[in-house]
């Protein structure tokens, strides 16, 4: 099944979670609200024609244009990509959800996405790296804590606007 | 003094050089005089082995090992390791038993050097050993089990989980395998008729046919059982859990470095060269070579003492040999095989070697009463083996007692 | 410099009487790179395995936002050290996706050859450092010596043993030398010995069977849930190998090949070669069963180099030319995974029609694979943990980039 019938599929069963989706990509991704991603994924997951067993990869990016020079085209968001695939009728999907960079607007507060990782176990070390590096927060995760930097380690850093810290147990950082 | 031999032991020797009351300290010196002379063998050997076992390993790795210092043949390796251990910083610890820490080195190496004392590397009448003791092997398998106490401390002294593991897993492993390998010693003993490897060796005296690996088949494989017993007890691979590089650092050992490992690894290959020699007395013959050249040659007693030692001497060149070789069989082994885990040493010993050697012991006997000359004998009846199984041992006591010798002459 | 914090976690562990907190690296013989393994022990019986990584983590990806797409190319080498070719391939794969880019046949065919050979140097650090984790050592060696062999080849490709950056957007970087195919010949017809060798010292040996039948064993379900790939999910029983099913800009590199993907179908493997035979003691999906698949792969891998070779002789010249620097990238975002040694390695670029990438992301394979450590070593014994560990081939570099 290619993207566009997968897409309707969805529409047809979980109408309310699509919001969005861009078919002339390269790789066609579909726009998921954050509240409706656990059934979207589940529905993904289990119903027989679709059976995207495998989650390859989920990623943060950051939209910020921190470049004052450079005009930006975007509104400053976050986009938590996932990258899944069926191993039994070899299609591929991506989705995306797309967050805002604080949650509330209040500077610090971590934007907040459900967890997939009874659905998938690979997302348990898959989110906890986006925890760490882009500061989303998963609800319902396990055990949310850093994964690659050290556990008291301030800031997210592949955020656009991370500066490293002046010093970390004496070391200087910049 | 026991009267049985013909020679004075060196301790009467000396003692004909002081007055009547100073007997004990020509005791002292004649000990002294094995004591070093065994230390110079123990340690020769240990470093002889170090530098052999970098070689075989280099060699079948497809390298070639230490080819520089002292030579082409690195033969100095081994010289220089010791001095670098020797000057190393001495590291103990924070959290490490002070005493037990520094007692267990030595602990181990004591008990892998006692089992030299019983061991001849001679024979004939008197026998080249540093105490002739008539329950010898007993002596040695006892001597050889204390080994696991200086393990044993190490692990625990150290303070680390690691090394406590490493101790636990050689406590478990040592005295399991005690029992097999007593069992596979005994067998040889019991066709002997006498726990004096004097007397066992003497036993063997006439060519490879009276070798008492070939005396009947249950002895031949019981060899086999000694064999994996005497490499679990003395933890090279594919038994050396308790030195795991790849999993515990170095086992019991992680916390040593400079002398007091070099005790340890001396230890080691101490009782591997221990081990291989009682197996070449018990099983191959001890000091007689496959032919009975020494006898051809004229070199024994009834030609003179000049004759005689030079006789021993051989003697004792072919025994060492034969442990050497036995050696290079445990290097070898230990290159190719990967390691077993605790609970497979644990099941190998338990359920393979324990019955096998029982059922060995069991046949032996059966065939001892059946066939008392052994397979040679069976095979090829000789009148002087036949004498010789027959009649009663060199050394026993004029009167034996009544049961024995109608057992033994009424054959 | 001493960090005076205890690590929250295992301060609020429930720990009981009889269990032992272990703690296995960053610094230790056999856990393939700084990782730390913390064992909750009862005994010897392992109750709970917690691995903590992070400590190789040099900001690959950060650093990927300020520099060129093909200036990030050495970064990609140091992810999986052992297999610097396909993690170049696969970011060269990338970013030719998003930019629509094709190379010309002799590079296809060159990549093809150099992703198998690096293939066969993955597997025999992997066959050999196993065995040394279990106690073997002169295998080891004589893998080390096969590598050598392969290592000297790439130093005459592109001058590096190990940090190649060989595989570049648009090509590769030079044509062979003269003579290189020869020499290539001459070491795959020394080679086939040696993988004979190394199953009579490693495959059918006792020992190592008693070591790994049985042990750390996977389902299939739980290797796809785990995001297991390579040959920790072939030795499993799912056949899934990328290189063949694998969506078309990757399967595109090895149009006209033919090679079998090692994976239990139909309860036997393929037949191609006179392999050894699987012993009664082991499960599917066990450590033995991912030791196989490796070194049955490596036969599948000279195949493939060999018509990788009769291809290349047949291709008109021309390599391809690297990206220009100033070449600036298509606004968009392309994603795609390449069949690795270690697994499937997936690279995504983002692009905001600059020059420099706004995201670049490596998906690892030993990220997922080790994940699934603690489930496997649930039950085990602590010298099994080496063995489910070492038969997972994980990277640190590329799990932490």
């Amino acid at each position: 099944m290619d993207t566009p019938a997968i897409l309707e599929k969805l529409k047809q069963n979980i109408g309310s979670g699509i919001a969005g989706s861009n078919l002339e990509a390269i790789d066609p991704w579909v726009e998921v609200a954050p509240g409706a991603l656990p059934e979207v994924c589940r529905f993904l997951r289990d119903e027989p024609e679709l059976r995207f067993n495998m989650l390859h990869c989920i990623s943060g990016v950051d939209y910020l244009q921190t470049d004052p020079k450079k005009k930006s085209e975007w509104e400053p968001h976050l986009e938590v990509v996932y990258h899944l695939s069926s191993l039994v009728h070899r299609h591929r999907l991506v989705l995306k959800v797309i967050l805002p960079r604080w949650k509330d607007n209040v500077e610090g507060q971590l934007p907040e996405v459900p967890t997939v990782s009874d659905i998938w176990r690979t997302a348990d070390w898959h989110e906890r790296e986006v925890y760490d590096l882009s500061g989303v927060r998963f609800q319902g995760h396990p055990d949310l804590r850093r994964i690659l930097c050290p556990e008291d380690w301030v800031g997210h850093p592949l955020r656009k606007d991370y500066q490293m810290p002046l010093e970390y147990h004496g070391i200087r950082g910049r | 003094m026991p009267e049985y031999h013909q020679y004075p032991s060196l301790a009467e020797f000396v003692s004909t050089f002081l007055p009547e009351s100073w007997g004990w300290l020509a005791y002292v010196l004649a000990a002294l005089v094995h004591v070093a002379l065994l230390l110079v063998l123990a340690l020769t050997v240990a470093a002889a082995s170090n530098w052999f076992e970098r070689k075989v390993s280099a060699r079948m790795q497809d390298r070639l090992g230490p080819t520089r210092v002292g030579g082409r043949f690195g033969w100095l390796q081994s010289v220089a390791d010791g001095i670098k251990l020797l000057t190393k910083e001495d590291l103990i610890p924070r959290e490490a038993d002070g005493l037990l820490f520094r007692l267990a080195p030595y602990l181990s190496f004591c008990a892998s050097f006692s089992i030299y004392l019983a061991l001849p590397f001679a024979g004939g009448a008197g026998g080249w050993v540093a105490q002739r003791l008539n329950i010898a092997v007993f002596f040695v398998l006892a001597v050889a089990g204390l080994e696991v106490f200086g393990v044993i401390l190490a692990g625990y002294g150290s303070g680390s989980k690691w090394s406590l593991f490493g101790a636990m897993r050689e406590a478990a492993q040592v005295v399991s395998y005690e029992v097999p390998l007593a069992l596979a010693a005994l067998i040889p003993v019991m066709v002997a008729g006498s726990m004096d490897l004097v007397r066992i060796g003497n036993l063997q005296k006439d060519g490879f046919w009276d070798w008492l690996i070939f005396h009947d088949p249950f002895t031949f494989l019981t060899f086999f059982v000694y064999l994996t017993c005497a490499v679990a007890s003395v933890n090279r691979a594919p038994f050396d859990l308790p030195e795991a590089e790849s999993e515990l650092v170095a086992g019991f050992m992680t916390e040593y470095s400079g002398f007091r490992w070099s005790l340890f690894f001396m230890a080691e290959y101490a009782s591997m060269f221990a081990v291989s020699v009682l197996a070449a007395i018990l099983f191959f013959g001890g000091w007689n070579g496959p032919l009975p050249l020494a006898e051809w040659l004229g070199l024994t007693q009834s030609h003179g003492g000049l004759a005689a030692y030079a006789g021993n001497f051989l003697g004792m060149c072919n025994l060492l040999a034969k442990s050497y070789l036995g050696v290079i069989v445990m290097m070898w082994l230990r290159w190719t095989l990967p390691r077993l885990r605790i609970d497979q040493v644990m099941t190998v010993c338990l359920k393979y070697c324990i019955p096998v050697a029982a059922a060995m012991l069991l046949g032996a006997m059966v065939w001892c009463y059946a066939l008392p000359g052994g397979l040679v004998r069976a095979v090829r009846p000789h009148p002087e083996a036949a004498a010789r199984w027959g009649a009663p041992p060199v050394d026993q006591p004029p009167h034996p007692p009544a049961a024995l010798a109608a057992g033994k002459g009424g054959r | 410099m001493v960090l005076e914090r205890v690590d929250p976690e295992l301060a609020e562990f429930d720990v009981h009487t009889d269990e032992l907190l272990v703690n296995m690296g960053p610094q230790h013989p056999s856990t393939h790179g700084v990782l730390r393994l913390v064992l909750r022990t009862d005994g010897e019986v392992v109750k709970e395995v917690i691995p903590h990584i992070g400590y190789l983590h040099r900001c690959a990806e950060k650093i990927g936002e300020n520099l060129a797409a093909r200036q990030w190319i050495p970064y990609t080498d140091r992810m999986d050290y052992l297999a610097g070719m396909n993690m170049n391939l696969g970011w060269a794969l990338t970013v030719e996706k998003l930019l629509g880019l094709e190379v010309p046949e002799r590079a296809r065919h060159l990549r093809v050859l150099i992703a198998e050979l690096n293939r066969i140097a993955s597997h025999l650090v992997a066959a050999g450092t196993y065995g040394l984790d279990l106690g073997s050592f002169t295998p080891f060696v004589h893998c080390f010596r096969e590598r050598e062999k392969i290592l000297d080849l790439f130093e005459r490709v592109c001058g590096a043993r190990l940090t190649y950056s060989y595989i570049t957007i648009g090509g590769v970087m030079a044509d062979l030398p003269r003579g290189w195919l020869d020499e290539c010949e001459a070491f795959l017809v020394s080679f086939e010995p040696v993988i004979d060798d190394l199953h009579a010292l490693l495959t059918s040996n006792a020992i190592l069977i008693h070591r790994t039948a049985g042990i750390g064993v996977l389902s299939p379900e739980m290797a796809v849930s785990y995001g297991c790939t390579g040959p920790v999910l072939r030795a499993s029983g799912v056949n899934w190998d990328l290189r063949r099913d694998g969506e078309p800009w990757c399967t595109r590199t090895y149009v006209g090949y033919k090679f079998e993907v090692i994976a239990e179908t139909d309860g036997r493997y393929p037949q191609d070669a006179p392999y050894p035979p699987v012993p009664s003691a082991v499960v599917l999906g066990d450590c033995w069963h991912r030791f196989y698949v490796r070194m049955l792969e490596v036969v599948q891998s000279v195949k493939l180099a060999r018509q990788a070779m009769d291809y290349y002789r047949k291709s008109p010249p021309g390599v391809g030319e690297p990206l220009r620097l100033v070449q600036k990238l298509p606004k968009g975002e392309a994603y795609l995974e390449t069949e690795a040694p270690k697994g499937q390695m997936g690279f995504m670029v983002v692009s905001d029609g600059t020059t420099v990438p706004w995201r670049a992301r490596a998906r690892s394979s030993s990220f997922c694979n080790l994940s699934v450590v603690s489930e496997l070593c649930r039950g085990c014994l602590i010298a099994d943990v080496p063995a489910i560990v070492g038969s997972l081939d994980i990277v640190l570099g590329e799990i932490d980039r």
